[in-house]
């Protein structure tokens, strides 16, 4: 165990700021996907109407989605903002905004697709009982939506926890930050902690990302 | 911690509702979004940079460090900021009597923190360069950094005119080194490597006759393994590195000339060197190493 270098988390806080990084990330996953989810939904509802304008907002926002880089998108709300507006942004909430603007035009992109996919025939049963448009969506086309998009949004809710690392840049202390301050600072005495100080991050990636994929097994058999 | 995140998930979904209003056309919600997005803790009135005026009467620094490059600036077992230029640092807080906010800074992003007003002064091992000096102003040199070359106990490369037709050096793509000796010895055939422990397990296992890098590269690499001698501890053009500022934040600027002026008579930064660099370089190059006004 000694030469993987396990041994430098235990000396000191190690662990403790290893966990404190981890809820970082966490948090600011959360908040995101949560945001992403809720407003995900309306957008994609609104990129399936039929109104021309609309469709080509809402085109444009999913296009500088997929465009821009994650890390550019942080540069800019972080610094940019700073730069042009004068507004002093913090770095949390800069994260929480590029976050969760980038998973509202993904999700939304889904429910779309997910919404899309319903066949017509749903529609026109549920008009044929006398069913406003609204009613019809509420309670025949969004319980079938989301079902189809449990499996396409946990690919993105995981992909979004992953990438929390990108907040490094803006001078976010997240756990792979962390990590990479624990092996510098023993970088002379384990030399070989990298191996074990990112084994140990990649358990714990593993250990909040899996629960997920697990609630989503469970959520898609229930609701199948 | 609870309180926190509920308030950072209800502003995350006011601001994020604010941009999906602005988004589907309901026109009006940006300068509110304006509003909201400024925190409480608005930079001063000169947008860019506090005067050293405001600083003090703030209570509080923000100065700008590596968090994991070891011995410069780094945190330590105990989650404290540690390293030669985190002593500077606490140098400077307790000289302006004011608390030290320090923020993790990478290479990429030390100019926009600076250009931006997010810190005061950055401390993150930062070589003077002329393109840098268009964009922050730096202020005196505390440091002196070079090329060095490393090479086998037995077959020391003292010079690089000695160097034979078939010998090759080492260097990592990228670095000053590969731009230095392509410039000035384009005979001398180089060994690139993309990263520093390819570059060391191909010095290790004898592909090159040297390796060139940063002169504190292989300082240190000559110290921490047995067989190698630093045949020349400084070539080519000598860089210094150096606190720097927004540019134009005379205040500061003026201040932190006169400390380090100051702490050059009580031969502070050779402490600073004995403090935390000597375990990695040792005491032959202290002098090499340190700058003193």
């Amino acid at each position: 165990m000694d030469n993987l270098g396990i041994d430098v988390l235990f000396k000191g806080t190690n662990f403790i700021r290893l966990l404190q990084g981890l809820w970082v990330s966490v948090e600011i996953s959360i908040v995101s996907v949560v945001i992403s989810i809720i407003l995900g939904l309306v957008v994609g509802a609104l990129m399936t109407l039929e109104k021309m304008w609309l469709k080509v907002i809402l085109k444009i926002y999913l296009e500088i989605v997929r465009i821009m880089p994650q890390m550019v998108l942080l540069f800019i709300v972080y610094f940019g903002t700073t730069r042009v507006f004068g507004w002093d942004v913090s770095a949390e909430s800069a994260a929480i905004f590029v976050f969760s603007f980038w998973g509202i035009a993904e999700m939304g992109d889904l429910v779309r697709g997910s919404i899309k996919s319903i066949p017509k025939i749903q529609f026109e049963s549920a008009f044929a009982l006398g069913m406003d448009k609204k009613q019809t969506y509420f309670y025949i086309i969004l319980p079938q939506t989301i079902r189809r998009l449990i499996p396409l949004s946990i690919n993105l809710i995981t992909r979004m926890i992953k990438t929390t690392s990108l907040v490094m840049m803006i001078g976010i202390v997240e756990v792979l930050k962390v990590a990479q301050q624990i092996i510098e600072a023993n970088r002379k005495t384990s030399p070989n902690a990298a191996f074990g100080v990112f084994a140990v991050v990649f358990l714990l990636y593993f250990i909040v990302c899996w629960p997920i994929s697990r609630l989503a097994v469970y959520l898609e058999k229930r609701w199948a | 911690m609870k309180n926190t995140f509920v308030k950072r998930l209800t502003s995350g979904l006011l601001v994020t509702g604010l941009l999906a209003a602005s988004l589907t056309g309901c026109g009006g919600a940006s300068d509110k979004a304006a509003g909201d997005d400024t925190t409480a803790q608005a930079a001063g009135s000169n947008a860019g940079y506090r005067t050293l005026d405001e600083i003090k009467e703030s209570g509080t620094i923000n100065i700008g460090v590596f968090s994991d490059k070891s011995p410069f600036g780094y945190v330590d077992e105990n989650g404290e900021y540690a390293g030669y230029d985190v002593y500077f640092a606490e140098r400077i807080g307790e000289d302006l009597g004011v608390d030290i906010n320090y923020v993790s800074t990478e290479a990429a992003n030390r100019i926009e923190y600076l250009q931006t007003g997010k810190v005061d002064i950055i401390l993150a091992n930062f070589t003077v360069t002329e393109e840098r000096a268009q964009e922050v102003d730096f202020a005196l040199p505390y440091m002196n950094v070079a090329l060095g070359v490393v090479s086998p106990d037995d077959a020391v490369v003292e010079s690089l005119d000695d160097l034979g037709a078939d010998d090759e050096v080492i260097v990592i793509s990228g670095t000053t080194a590969e731009t230095y000796l392509t410039k000035n010895y384009p005979d001398i055939k180089l060994q690139k490597y993309d990263a520093y422990a390819e570059a060391k397990t191909a010095f290790e296992n004898g592909n090159g006759v040297a390796w060139a890098n940063d002169n504190t590269e292989v300082i240190a690499f000559a110290i921490e393994n047995e067989g190698y001698t630093v045949g020349i501890p400084s070539l080519g053009d000598q860089d210094t590195i150096a606190p720097a500022v927004t540019k134009g934040n005379e205040t500061l600027l003026t201040w932190l000339n006169d400390e380090i002026k100051t702490l050059g008579g009580e031969q502070f930064f050779h402490a600073d060197y004995e403090e935390t660099l000597l375990d990695t370089y040792g005491a032959d190059y202290e002098d090499e190493l340190v700058v003193e006004q």
